[in-house]
This record gives C-alpha cells, sequence and structure tokens, in this order.
C-alpha cells in the first residue's frame, strides 16, 4: 500500500488529544506562573475538542460539533474572568507565583 | 495526502504544547500557543469541521491569545522564570509519571477496540443530524445549535454577559478608601470640605 494512501482515522486523532492533553496536564502541574498554568488550562480545553471533533466525524454525529462551539464559548467566558483575577492578584502582589497566593487561606 | 497534513499538523501541535510548558518567557509560552491553536484548526479543517476551524483561529488565536499577551505586556511580568528550581520537590516527577499514565490510559482506551478498525469508536449516533449529506458543514451546525440548543445557545450569552461585568469589577481600580481616623476627625476638616 502507498504511504500517501493512508486515510488518518479518527483513532490517530483521539490518541494524538491524549497526548496533547497529557502535555497540559503536566505543564499545569510544574509551572509555577500562573499565566502559564492558565495556557496550559487551554491546551487542555483544546485537546478536548480535538477528540469531540475525531469522535463527531468517527460517528457521524453533528452534536458532537456543537459541543465543540460550546467549549469555546465557555472557555473564552474562563479565560476573561480568570486573567480579571489573575490581574487583580498581581497588582497586589508583583511577581506572585501560584506558591505565594495564599491570601484565600483562613 | 491527508497523512501528510496529519502528521506536518499534529507535529505543529505538540511543539506548540512542548514550547508553552518548556519555555522560561511568558511570551514565549503565549506565542508557542498560537502555533498550537493553529495546528488544531488545520486538524479541524482535514476532519472537515470548516466552521470550528474558523472560530477556533477567530476566538483562539485573535482574542484569548491577544488577552494574554496584553495581560503579560499590562502587567509587566514578561521577566524571565528560572525552571531548574523546584519548589515542591517531589512533583515533577510525579507530574511526568501522571502524564504518562494518562496517554497510556487514554490510549488503552481507545486501542480496546482494535482488531477492527469500525469498532475503534463505540457509541450510539444521535438523531440531531448526520455530516454525510451534501449540505455543508455549518448548515448541519447551525440547524443543531439552533434547534436542539437553542436553549444552551441563549443562556451562554447571559454568561457572557456576566463574565464582562465580572471583569470590569475585577480590573477597576478600587476606591480610594480613606483612613479610618480622617472620618473620625473633629468638626474642622467637615468645616474645609465645601469651601474647596
Amino acid at each position: 500500500m502507498m504511504l500517501a494512501d493512508v486515510v488518518p482515522t479518527p483513532t490517530w486523532y483521539l490518541l494524538l488529544a491524549a497526548v496533547l492533553f497529557a502535555v497540559g496536564a503536566v505543564g499545569l502541574l510544574i509551572r509555577r506562573n500562573p499565566l502559564v498554568m492558565f495556557m496550559c488550562i487551554e491546551l487542555m480545553l483544546n485537546a478536548v475538542n480535538l477528540s469531540f471533533v475525531a469522535l463527531s466525524v468517527g460517528l457521524d454525529d453533528i452534536n458532537g460539533q456543537t459541543a465543540v462551539f460550546f467549549v469555546l464559548v465557555v472557555a473564552a467566558a474562563e479565560v476573561v474572568v480568570g486573567l480579571g483575577i489573575i490581574v487583580a492578584i498581581l497588582r497586589r502582589k508583583p511577581g506572585a507565583n501560584a506558591d505565594d497566593i495564599s491570601m484565600l487561606r483562613g | 495526502m491527508e497523512l501528510f497534513v496529519f502528521i506536518a499538523a499534529a507535529a505543529m501541535v505538540l511543539a506548540g504544547a512542548f514550547g508553552v510548558i518548556l519555555r522560561p518567557n511568558p511570551v514565549h509560552a503565549a506565542l508557542s500557543l498560537v502555533l498550537t491553536l493553529f495546528g488544531i484548526a488545520v486538524l479541524f479543517v482535514a476532519q472537515e469541521a470548516h466552521f470550528l476551524a474558523v472560530v477556533q483561529v477567530i476566538v483562539y488565536a485573535g482574542a484569548i491569545v491577544v488577552l494574554f499577551l496584553f495581560v503579560i505586556m499590562l502587567l509587566g511580568v514578561d521577566r524571565t522564570d528560572d525552571l531548574r528550581v523546584e519548589p515542591f520537590r517531589v512533583q515533577r516527577p510525579v507530574a511526568i509519571v501522571m502524564g504518562v499514565a494518562i496517554v497510556g490510559l487514554v490510549s488503552a482506551a481507545v486501542l480496546s477496540g482494535a482488531g477492527d478498525p469500525s469498532q475503534t469508536i463505540t457509541g450510539e449516533q444521535s438523531v440531531g443530524g448526520t455530516l454525510t449529506s451534501s449540505e455543508p458543514n455549518i448548515n448541519t451546525l447551525a440547524r443543531s445549535l439552533f434547534s436542539d440548543y437553542v436553549f444552551a445557545f441563549e443562556v451562554t450569552s447571559i454568561l457572557l454577559v456576566v463574565a464582562v461585568l465580572a471583569t470590569v469589577v475585577l480590573a477597576r481600580r478600587p476606591f480610594k478608601v480613606e483612613p479610618r481616623a480622617e472620618e473620625e476627625s473633629s468638626d474642622e476638616s467637615e468645616h474645609e470640605v465645601p469651601s474647596r
């Protein structure tokens, strides 16, 4: 079989999404800068979006892509609120990393 | 041909993802995130989800990453993190083990139906709409969105309004709080205020 004839199946996309999700989760745990941790959350959201679309194509069903649409909207709202919180924290404590943010501790 | 598109886009996605978690500078991490997001958009196009690819580029690369860069430059936190220091000693090995475990478990779950490629993805198809029809992808998506999910669609508008209001309240500079001693001061200061 010619190499160019190989067509990627949805399984390939699901495996790529698994790797991308794992990279995002590891980054969320090992980084200490709150902004970079937020970017890692975006990586995980994108991995989930990719697997939604792959399953939508695999099952021949549009509802997976509708779910991706809602994930995009909620991700936009989440980023806006999260960056607002980060701005409020870093204005009070410039250069704070995730270990320094213990203001909510009772 | 599709194989080469997949390999190139997957390489973009993974290079960008590793750039996000390994670049010490937050600005470089944000620019690596753009690479990942464009790779995802290419993969959406390769799967014939054209509308989602366009929305991905506009919303993620156009709005969210710009917001990240804006916050980085507004706060001036674009100094380089020292990644060699590890504040919490065992966290990094445990995190890497967890990442490998996620990849292994999800791969096992995905490939558990291997042997018969058509059985790799299992599940029931709903009656929301099929992709095989000859109409464009965006028509099917719009019909699903504005009929089955119209209530959820309306709720997202409320979500966006609430998010915007919350961010305005959060990011506004706090009012100047007068020290308590001035409020309890003598009558002289109260008489001075109207004279200004």
